[in-house]
């Protein structure tokens, strides 16, 4: 396993040339199981997402996508099933979790900043709390990170003085500083207005092309379209549909995928 | 009052009222003199009434002469005024060391897990017998009480032991209300400090806790408040510690004049109306703490 990558002035840590032909699996998921109480929300799931690439997560609402996301993140306890990142299981309670969540960003659907502090003190919380990196240092590194997703200007700001899609960009920087090795994103648009929708995914977008590899769940088919190496497709605790998004989107073997998007297109939202 | 004919606001642009805008300004300029008028005039009637009342009705003399002795108000104040300083010291020392346990309590019962079971249990059953308790109570135990054992290496001086009565009784006060405080901040943002890698301690420290304290403010300051009279219980523990209320009993026990219990009160208000005053506009300054608390 990669040692915990201490954020550094220069170049972002996620940055690989090699685009090539599909590496190793970042990311092994094995007939994952998870129940809130008697409620059984991923049955049987089970998916893998390669080094340098995007896989979307679509479906219904509470077909257990931020669930999956959560449990890969370690915010949830699984209930069966093997999660391996890097060839290393972190089901296993013996891992230490804070180590592991240092390696997987999460950005959540409703931005999640700490109200109490600016921007700039966000993105460094994790920097000067966790790797004990001294506070000049960390906020270099941060601005570098805010530069790059257009806020160095909002540095100082409060969060609730900034609109729905700054404070998703801050989010992903604050996500980003710790320097990832998987990226999450939990529903990243869904709480923002049509028009903030764009820079957010155009970011994601920029992401992508950098080589990070990610896992999304959203419900912007263009995005899905445009931008994932892979579609999954999530029904009744499991994986109903996986494929490339050419395929999945437009021509869905399964049933369930078949109503789901004929819905998405009744909305007028592919 | 000169009604503007036209205006230019400090974007550039020009606007000139027009007929119906002035016509409903001037209609509610007259209805606000109209209110103003009736509020003032009533206001002086009713005090004036009152005060008629009070000033005749049969007694009066004797409670003007017992309870609002002015002559001998004057010579207790400065007696009483020191005895104040003794509960304004005590209430200090005493916030300073309750907001301390206050908040090692309710950490101690938002630990979460099996192992924290007796640490959890020891801190709730804690605060449910202090709070449970009559303040009174607690302070005749332990300041007649404790020094009546005569151990050797405890202090027998009962300011110290009414000192640790207050503290005692209002830290298991001021724990509920920071731990309501902590339960306060939505679990969403305890989710995003622990994706980061942040312990459950350090969640605790540079998230939860900054949030829920500014949260609790208000609530704290009500204790405060509420602590700042309380100190006069102290003077139910006799000499030779004279507070205000101690020094007014002294006095009015020997002329059976009541001014000086009055001169106690009134002080004591001049401490606690600002105070409460205060809290108020803390609470109501609340956006800058309640801001961005919707996840």
């Amino acid at each position: 396993m990669t040692d915990l990558r201490k954020p550094v002035a220069g170049e972002p840590g996620w940055r690989r040339p090699d685009l090539g032909p599909p590496a190793t699996d970042l990311l092994e998921i094995e007939h994952l199981r998870k129940c809130y109480g008697e409620q059984v929300i991923l049955s049987d799931l089970s998916l893998t997402v390669p080094q340098h690439r995007c896989v979307v997560l679509i479906g219904a609402s509470g077909s257990g996508k931020s669930t999956l996301l959560r449990c890969l993140n370690l915010l949830e306890t699984v209930d069966d099933g093997v999660i391996r990142l890097d060839g290393v299981d972190i089901t296993d309670p013996r891992v230490r979790a804070d180590r592991i969540r240092t390696q997987v960003g999460i950005v959540f659907q409703s931005f999640n900043l700490f109200p109490h502090m600016n921007v700039l003190d966000n993105v460094t919380l994790a920097s000067r709390v966790v790797h004990q990196i001294p506070r000049p240092q960390a906020e270099a590194s941060a601005m570098e990170m805010l530069e790059r997703v257009g806020l160095a200007d909002k540095a100082r700001a409060r969060p609730d003085n900034l609109s729905g899609g700054q404070q998703q960009r801050a989010a992903i920087a604050r996500a980003l500083v710790n320097r990832p090795v998987l990226m999450l994103f939990d529903e990243v648009t869904s709480a923002l207005d049509p028009e903030l929708v764009g820079e957010v995914l155009g970011l994601l977008t920029e992401l992508k092309a950098e080589g990070m590899t990610m896992l999304v769940a959203t419900h912007e088919m263009g995005f899905a379209r445009q931008v994932a190496d892979q579609v999954v497709f999530l029904a009744d605790g499991g994986v109903a549909e996986a494929g490339p998004p050419e395929q999945v989107l437009a021509d869905p073997v399964d049933p369930r995928t078949q109503r789901f998007l004929r819905r998405i297109i009744d909305a007028g939202r592919l | 009052m000169n009604t503007p004919t036209s205006t230019t606001t400090a974007s550039g642009d020009r606007w000139t009222p027009s007929e119906i805008q002035l016509q409903r300004l001037a209609y509610r300029r007259s209805r606000n003199r109209r209110s103003t008028l009736i509020a003032g005039s009533s206001t002086v009637v009713l005090v004036l009434v009152v005060g008629w009342a009070i000033v005749h009705t049969q007694g009066w003399p004797r409670f003007r002469a017992s309870f609002l002795d002015v002559k001998y108000g004057r010579e207790v104040f400065v007696g009483i005024l020191k005895g104040l300083w003794l509960n304004v010291r005590l209430m200090v020392v005493c916030e300073v060391i309750i907001l301390i346990l206050a908040m090692l309590l309710a950490l101690a019962r938002s630990l979460r897990g099996p192992v924290f079971f007796p640490i959890r249990a020891a801190a709730t059953i804690y605060t449910d017998v202090f709070r449970g308790l009559p303040l009174l109570l607690v302070l005749y135990l332990l300041g007649f009480g404790v020094p009546a054992l005569r151990i050797s290496w405890l202090p027998s001086n009962s300011l110290v032991w009414g000192a640790v009565g207050l503290i005692l009784t209002y830290t298991a006060y001021n724990a509920e209300v920071m731990r309501a405080g902590i339960e306060s901040v939505h679990p969403s943002q305890r989710a995003a400090a622990r994706s980061l890698g942040l312990s459950h301690g350090k969640t605790m420290r540079h998230v939860v806790v900054p949030q829920a304290f500014r949260r609790v403010m208000p609530p704290l300051l009500n204790d405060l408040v509420s602590l700042q009279k309380d100190t006069a219980l102290i003077a139910a523990l006799g000499t030779p510690y004279y507070d205000a209320v101690l020094q007014a009993q002294i006095e009015a026990q020997t002329t059976y004049n009541y001014t000086p219990y009055v001169i106690a009160g009134l002080l004591f208000l001049a401490l606690t109306i600002p105070m409460t005053r205060f809290t108020d506009w803390i609470a109501r300054k609340q956006g800058w703490t309640t801001a961005g608390a919707t996840v």
